[in-house]
């Protein structure tokens, strides 16, 4: 079994996206996470959907569901004068802190790191931010599409196919919550280093993930050529020929780049004699084509199904691909071939057929997924066993409206 | 740092990376290790050439392109050394496997199949040293019956269901294109990281097989959720938010500037509305409340779009944020370069490259407290620590080098 951070606990005082992606990466691996949730509302994915029949419960919203697999929540308000006491005494208990409060929050509540750090001198805290912990946009709010087109990447979306039929709309952002999922994994990195570096030098420290750099750290490539050989790329950026081309039932990609993928592309489509036509034997030849090349190529798809197209052209060598939509995702013989989906069966939402994870160990399995806890389910169990609690104390705390 | 200061402490201390990798996906989590302070070896050669290292990466010169002139090599294989060993001939392996003997970590992105056919899979590197971690990077992952398909970053937009999601929702799905490379690159650095704890723990080694495929469909896991508890297959929004109005990007004055604005509560539409100096706007039944807003959200865009378009993009979403909405530009690669809350966080940086001068470099994406992530050097020139690996790591001899410098072992 494949558990390398059991024996880790983690204290997840984050909602929506980013925090608590990256507190269910750790978990997956083995990590404990406690992960603390506003008493009656909880986290505000609870509320977000999607709901089955689209009916609102906060046991029941897919994107809670899927974030956080594998952890325990207790509710708890920091901010009343017990729950911040809770909640030293629970960070002190923890190797990990994942917060995602607004700079200088943490400090207001009187739970910076300096203060957390007096009784656990070595937490490794994670604080994810829109813009990071300081800097003049420190202040600034985000939401997905702020961060996201403040990364740079948004100005580059949709690209060329779709600009040159809607050459005045805007720029988009990254589907769904794109930029709010790497910002988790990032953070997911950085804990893990930090652990790391705790293992290794028995120091805590403080760790500050700007959802800013975060995202546009994964341009980088794109950078360089900017900067570096003044090549700007905007939305209208498109495949010198080739590129997506429509097809029975939605959109498929093809890029025939080297003459053996051209030779091997026209065979498949039944027309090998394209591949001697002076006008697309070489790639410069089709690049100065690429009008008459993409004619070819969008007649030919436009007859056929995307998979059947691309499983006829993969196997060759020809670039291309089809876009899977969710549905075809669930469909996926190579997923299932690889049990990429699991089932997580939920005490009140049902059994749900989850995405699961994107790497397989040699040494053996992730542990099965448990799913996300209901709100407080873990409340109890763990301020009674970890901290000591009397279930009496428990009580009043509920009336108080502290748990 | 001031004399007598402690060397600063890193997170990966006394950490080695044989590097196996290729244009991104590969070299961006090697990348990463790098600026958490592992030393990373990049194998190369001429005969395999990294795509980084050749046109239109490189800058094109009469005799073609130069490997060393590329800014998008030096940029994604920063603080690596570079040695050269071409991996067609067995001598090279040999060496190969010594450096395995003596490294922790080995990343490679090459087709299934291929590091094993040149006799460097995990089962071989393994019997060298038994706490090797090895990470493949691969299309579909190394089992399955597409595994053996090609595979590049747009393709995997498409097929990892991000395509799908992204663009206007009665247009063409979006082509992504490098930064795909690099969320699979990043989900591998994840992966990497935690075996590398495990190891730190337990002393045991691992291989971890990555699919690209994947990889890039977990970032719309919640789509998947939709049609796995509805049958919905979601669409592409554009850039709004399911329940938010005012949520989109509004064209403002100038050349293609455009600001992004996302009204989350009442209490930010009413400040909108004061701001924008349309205070009837908060009084109109159409916008009351969220939902409604939403379901009339043609009309509000119409007149938000009205108002930026008289505006400036910068100074509007400094404005909008002193009133407590978020807004920002759709920033542009040149203005992220010059922008100033990046240059005061240092999430730009400098780094003086032997050839290509100096190069502006996004910094690592993160800032730890204690061990510093940093980049300490530029992308290596092709066989650059030669002599450092060769003679300093494992101790062959000058002229053993000269040797195979000349037999084409090393190239």
């Amino acid at each position: 079994m494949f558990d390398a951070l059991s024996g880790v606990t983690v204290l997840e005082y984050a909602g929506f996206v980013s925090g608590p992606y990256c507190g269910k990466l750790l978990a997956e691996m083995g990590a404990t996470v406690w992960k603390l949730e506003e008493p009656v509302r909880g986290d505000p994915a609870r509320g977000y959907g999607p709901f089955p029949s689209n009916i609102p419960h906060r046991e029941k919203s897919g994107l809670f569901l899927l974030l956080n697999t594998n952890k325990h929540s207790i509710t708890l308000d920091p901010f009343s004068p017990t729950g911040h006491d809770l909640f030293l005494r629970l960070a002190a208990k923890a190797d990990l802190l994942i917060e995602d409060r607004r700079p200088g929050e943490m400090a207001e509540m009187g739970l910076d790191h300096q203060k957390l750090k007096e009784s656990n001198p070595g937490l490794v805290q994670v604080s994810i931010t829109p813009y990071g912990q300081d800097g003049p946009k420190a202040s600034w709010k985000a939401s997905h599409v702020n961060s996201f087109h403040a990364s740079g990447e948004g100005y580059t979306l949709p690209g060329g196919m779709t600009h040159a039929l809607f050459p005045d709309r805007a720029p988009v952002a990254g589907g769904v919550h794109l930029g709010e999922y790497d910002a988790g994994l990032m953070a997911a990195s950085a804990a893990v280093a930090a652990l790391l570096a705790k293992e290794t030098w028995g120091i805590g420290q403080l760790v500050d993930i700007s959802k800013q750099e975060a995202i546009m750290g994964l341009s980088r490539l794109g950078m360089a050529q900017a900067m570096g050989q003044d090549i700007i790329y905007d939305r209208s950026r498109s495949y010198e020929y080739g590129g997506i081309f429509g097809c029975q039932d939605g959109y498929v990609i093809l890029y025939p780049r080297e003459d053996s993928q051209w030779k091997a592309l026209v065979e498949i489509m039944g027309q090998p004699e394209l591949a001697q036509d002076p006008r697309f034997q070489t790639r410069p030849a089709r690049i100065q084509n690429g009008e008459e090349v993409n004619a070819v190529l969008s007649q030919w798809a436009a007859g056929l199904g995307k998979e059947g197209i691309y499983y006829l052209v993969a196997p060759s060598g020809c670039p291309t691909a089809f876009f899977s939509t969710p549905g075809d995702a669930h469909r996926s013989p190579q997923f299932e071939a690889r049990d990429f989906f699991e089932d997580v069966t939920h005490p009140v939402a049902g059994t749900i057929r989850q995405p699961g994870r994107p790497y397989r160990f040699g040494s053996g399995a992730l542990a099965g997924t448990k799913p996300a806890p209901t709100l407080g389910q873990h409340t109890r169990d763990i301020l009674c066993g970890e901290l000591g609690l009397e279930p009496e104390e428990l009580s009043r705390l509920g009336r108080g409206g502290v748990i | 740092m001031a004399a007598g200061d402690e060397t600063p402490k890193v997170a990966l201390a006394g950490v080695r990376v044989l590097d196996f990798t290729n244009l991104l996906a590969g070299p961006f989590p090697s990348l990463l290790l790098g600026f958490l302070g592992a030393e990373v070896i990049k194998v190369e050669s001429n005969t395999r050439l990294d795509a980084a290292r050749r046109p239109p990466y490189s800058f094109q010169t009469a005799g073609g392109g130069d490997a060393d002139r590329s800014p998008v090599f030096n940029s994604v294989n920063l603080n690596k050394l570079s040695v050269q060993l071409n991996l067609k001939e067995p001598q090279a392996i040999t060496l190969a496997h010594r450096l395995a003997t003596i490294s922790d970590v080995v990343v490679e992105n090459m087709r299934p199949g291929v590091m094993d056919r040149l006799g460097l899979g995990y089962s071989q590197l393994r019997q060298d040293n038994p706490t090797i971690i090895m990470a493949s990077i691969s299309g579909a992952g190394s089992t399955g019956p597409e595994s053996s398909y090609p595979g590049y970053a747009p393709a995997f937009s498409a097929l990892g269901g991000l395509g799908h999601l992204t663009g206007y929702g009665d247009g063409p799905p979006a082509e992504m294109h490098d930064s795909i490379d690099s969320r699979i690159g990043a989900t591998a650095l994840f992966a990497l990281l935690t075996a590398l704890f495990r190891r730190q723990r337990t002393g045991q080694g691992e291989f971890i097989d990555l699919s690209s495929r994947e990889a890039i469909t977990m970032f719309s896991g919640e789509a998947l959720m939709d049609f796995a508890m509805n049958g919905a297959v979601q669409e592409r929004r554009g850039n709004r938010e399911p329940g938010q109005s005012p949520h989109g990007c509004y064209q403002c004055l100038g050349d293609d500037r455009w600001i992004t604005i996302a009204v989350g509560n009442q209490e930010e539409w009413i400040a909108l509305c004061q701001i924008t100096g349309n205070p009837q706007w908060a009084d109109d039944p159409r916008f009351a409340d969220a939902l409604k807003r939403w379901d009339n959200q043609e009309a509000l865009d119409q007149l938000i779009q009205n108002w930026t378009s008289t505006k400036y993009a910068r100074e509007t979403a400094e404005i909008l944020q002193n009133a407590g909405i978020a807004a920002e530009v759709s920033i542009d690669g040149k203005e992220l370069a010059g922008d100033a809350h990046l240059h005061a966080r240092k999430a730009w940086d400098f780094v003086d490259h032997p050839i290509l001068g100096r190069t502006q470099v996004p910094s690592p994406p993160w800032r730890f407290s204690e061990t510093p992530a940093t980049i300490r050097a530029p992308g290596p020139l092709l066989g650059q620590h030669n002599w450092y690996v060769l003679l300093d790591l494992l101790g062959t001899t000058e002229y053993e080098v000269a040797g195979w410098v000349k037999s084409g072992v090393i190239d």
